[in-house]
């Protein structure tokens, strides 16, 4: 395998037989690369899939392409609840072709053997179900049309109903009423693993405790023709209230997170130890490597090899160990969340294209700044030292 | 009838540092290495030797002087000139013969052919029939490490001679081994180096083998002290 991969070129042969003949550090300099790579893309699709869950809401509701909600609201899990009557301020906007109350709050759920937990509650609309994730378990839509009758999704049932199939019929108290499983959704993971309940608004309100304003948000679609953020800009200028895209208000949770938590700086500075104990035991590995060769690359120098040529042997010995270290790590990255895709608490997370692509950037720039450091230690070696012994 | 010259130094000098560290290692040194002929420098440590072999060799540039190998100026040649000018014309034999760990014996001796671009199958291929010629070609495909001290200057020797170079240069060929592998190796070397086309330079301090040499020039401090000639036991 290894003379096809080289091909016939000399030199690369002898360099790859250098590389490989020395077991220890062959293997050592790809473990290095390998553990390196694994931490780093294992920590960068964790970090953004936690950030991807605190908008995960949003990209659930797929029909609602503008959030309508008070000017001061920040993102989405922190908001100042609405009047009603702004809802059919926002219905008499042009352009817009439905509107609908979105409820977010935080009601304590009970199990029938006591068990409880806080638990996001979204009431949508009693009409249209808007806000209602489309991918069922168990149950359908038309379940919870009736009175008390919620959906929950799989952290809650299975936190909720352990070791039981996926059913309707159950019971659960929310606040103060007994309410019934009519659905099991197949929602994405909040940022806060708590388990969500899906009620009509009407029934919601009774959950949470009633207040003269509850309602959370305005959903709403533009007609054809109609551009979302032109229909944003729209209702701003109506209502007064705020107005942003799906997709905009996205974002915003994402970068709320980003500022006013811990969470980059942790995940930064794992990043950064993995980055550095990369490049720091592979460095070592390859320097020493090319230290011990030293002589021998001094005798190449010296029977005629010309200088370029071996720092070409040193940039193959380099490509070679990034790219098995670097596939063995991405590997075991995807391998982990491959294994871990059913487990609750973790599904969502995956190994993105973009993570790949970074960890990849980075990691070559360790191997070359590796490269660069032997290539100059051989580049100024004075072959007469081969004559010295 | 005096053979052509293939090696001729005239007036060389060479120091190391400069100032106060200053040290001048090469005293204007004149020596003359012949086709066909074995010729020794012998001289202690820190005489000059290893330095003159290296200008010899085209891997250290002389202070001032004249270099003229295998009738090129070597004073006049760029590193890329010199590198390509050793890859086809020099043969290397190294005291410690640094014959490359992870090669084997056939791929050790291979290098230069392989430095200059062969196919590897060929250079293979070639280098057995060398190690045959040495009486090694069993053990082609057998790791340095596994070889003898002998059969490790013969791999060695190959790699010197596969690519039928004009100039052989010996840097303390018998070092490392025992008088009886030592005389051996000298046989070897005189019977598979030497051609009226080629010129081999030994560098020793090693007195058990001048009866080997066809010249042998005697530098100490920086100054060949002595030429004359030796018995040139076949």
């Amino acid at each position: 395998m290894s003379v096809k991969l080289i091909g016939e070129s000399g030199l690369r042969y002898v360099a790859w037989q250098m590389l490989t003949g020395d077991r220890p550090k062959y293997v050592g300099l790809i473990l290095a690369i390998a553990f390196s790579t694994f931490l780093m893309s294992h920590q960068m699709s964790i970090f953004v899939g936690l950030l991807d869950r605190t908008r995960s809401q949003i990209r659930d509701i797929q029909d609602a392409r503008i959030w309508v909600m008070d000017p001061k609201t920040q993102y989405l899990d922190e908001v100042r609840a609405l009047s009603f009557q702004d809802l059919y301020y926002v219905r008499g906007v042009e352009g817009v072709l439905w509107a609908a109350p979105l409820l977010k709050g935080v009601a304590r759920a009970k199990a029938p053997d006591g068990k409880f937990r806080n638990s996001i509650l979204l009431g949508v609309d009693d009409a249209s179900l808007t806000g209602l994730p489309q991918k069922f378990l168990a149950g359908d839509w038309r379940g919870i049309r009736a009175p008390k009758s919620v959906a929950i999704d799989r952290v809650g049932f299975e936190y909720f109903f352990p070791g039981q199939p996926y059913q309707t019929g159950l019971e659960l108290e929310m606040g103060a009423q007994v309410v019934r499983v009519a659905a099991v959704v197949d929602a994405s993971p909040p940022f806060v693993n708590l388990p969500v309940v899906y009620a009509r608004y009407s029934e919601a309100l009774d959950m949470v405790g009633r207040e003269p304003r509850q309602m959370s948000f305005v959903l709403c679609k533009p007609r054809p023709g109609v551009g979302e953020e032109e229909l944003a800009r729209r209702i701003t200028q109506a209502t007064g209230l705020k107005a942003v895209t799906a997709e905009q208000f996205g974002w915003e949770t994402i970068w709320y997170y980003i500022r006013n938590t811990g969470i980059p700086i942790n995940f930064g500075i794992t990043i950064c130890i993995a980055l550095l104990v990369g490049a720091l035991v592979s460095g070592q590995t390859f320097s020493l490597f090319i230290l011990e060769n030293m002589r021998y690359f001094g005798a190449l120098k010296a029977i005629g090899v010309t200088s370029v040529r071996i720092v070409g042997m040193i940039v193959m010995q380099g490509v070679v160990v990034l790219a098995i270290g670097y596939s063995v790590g991405i590997a075991l990255t995807a391998l982990f969340f491959e294994l871990t895709k059913d487990n609750l608490d973790l599904r969502g997370f995956r190994l993105l294209p973009e993570v790949m692509l970074l960890t990849g950037g980075l990691i070559a720039a360790v191997v070359l700044a590796a490269t660069i450091v032997s290539v100059r230690r051989v580049v100024v070696v004075d072959p007469a030292v081969v004559f010295r012994g | 009838m005096e053979k052509e010259p293939a090696v001729v130094c005239q007036g060389i000098h060479k120091a190391f540092g400069s100032g106060e560290t200053r040290l001048q290692v090469l005293r204007g040194v004149d020596l003359v290495a012949r086709y066909g002929e074995m010729t020794f420098l012998l001289g202690p440590s820190g005489s000059g030797k290893t330095t003159l072999l290296s200008i010899v060799a085209g891997l250290l540039k002389h202070d001032s002087g004249r270099v003229e190998v295998l009738g090129r100026d070597l004073g006049r040649l760029h590193n890329g000139e010199a590198s390509l000018f050793r890859l086809h014309n020099v043969g290397f034999v190294f005291q410690q013969f640094n014959l490359i760990p992870a090669l084997t014996a056939a791929e050790n001796a291979a290098v230069p052919l392989l430095a200059a671009g062969w196919k590897r199958k060929s250079a293979i291929l070639q280098a057995r029939q060398m190690l045959s010629e040495l009486g090694i070609g069993h053990r082609a495909d057998v790791l340095p490490n596994k070889l003898s001290g002998g059969e490790q200057q013969r791999v060695a020797f190959a790699r010197a001679l596969i690519h039928s170079p004009k100039l052989v240069i010996c840097d303390e060929p018998t070092s490392a081994l025992d008088g009886p592998t030592g005389r051996h190796v000298m046989e070897l070397l005189r019977k598979a180096a030497l051609s009226p086309g080629r010129a081999v330079l030994v560098v020793t301090h090693d007195f058990r083998i001048l009866e080997f040499a066809d010249a042998i020039a005697e530098i100490r401090d920086g100054l060949i002290e002595k030429v004359e000639r030796g018995k040139g036991v076949h």
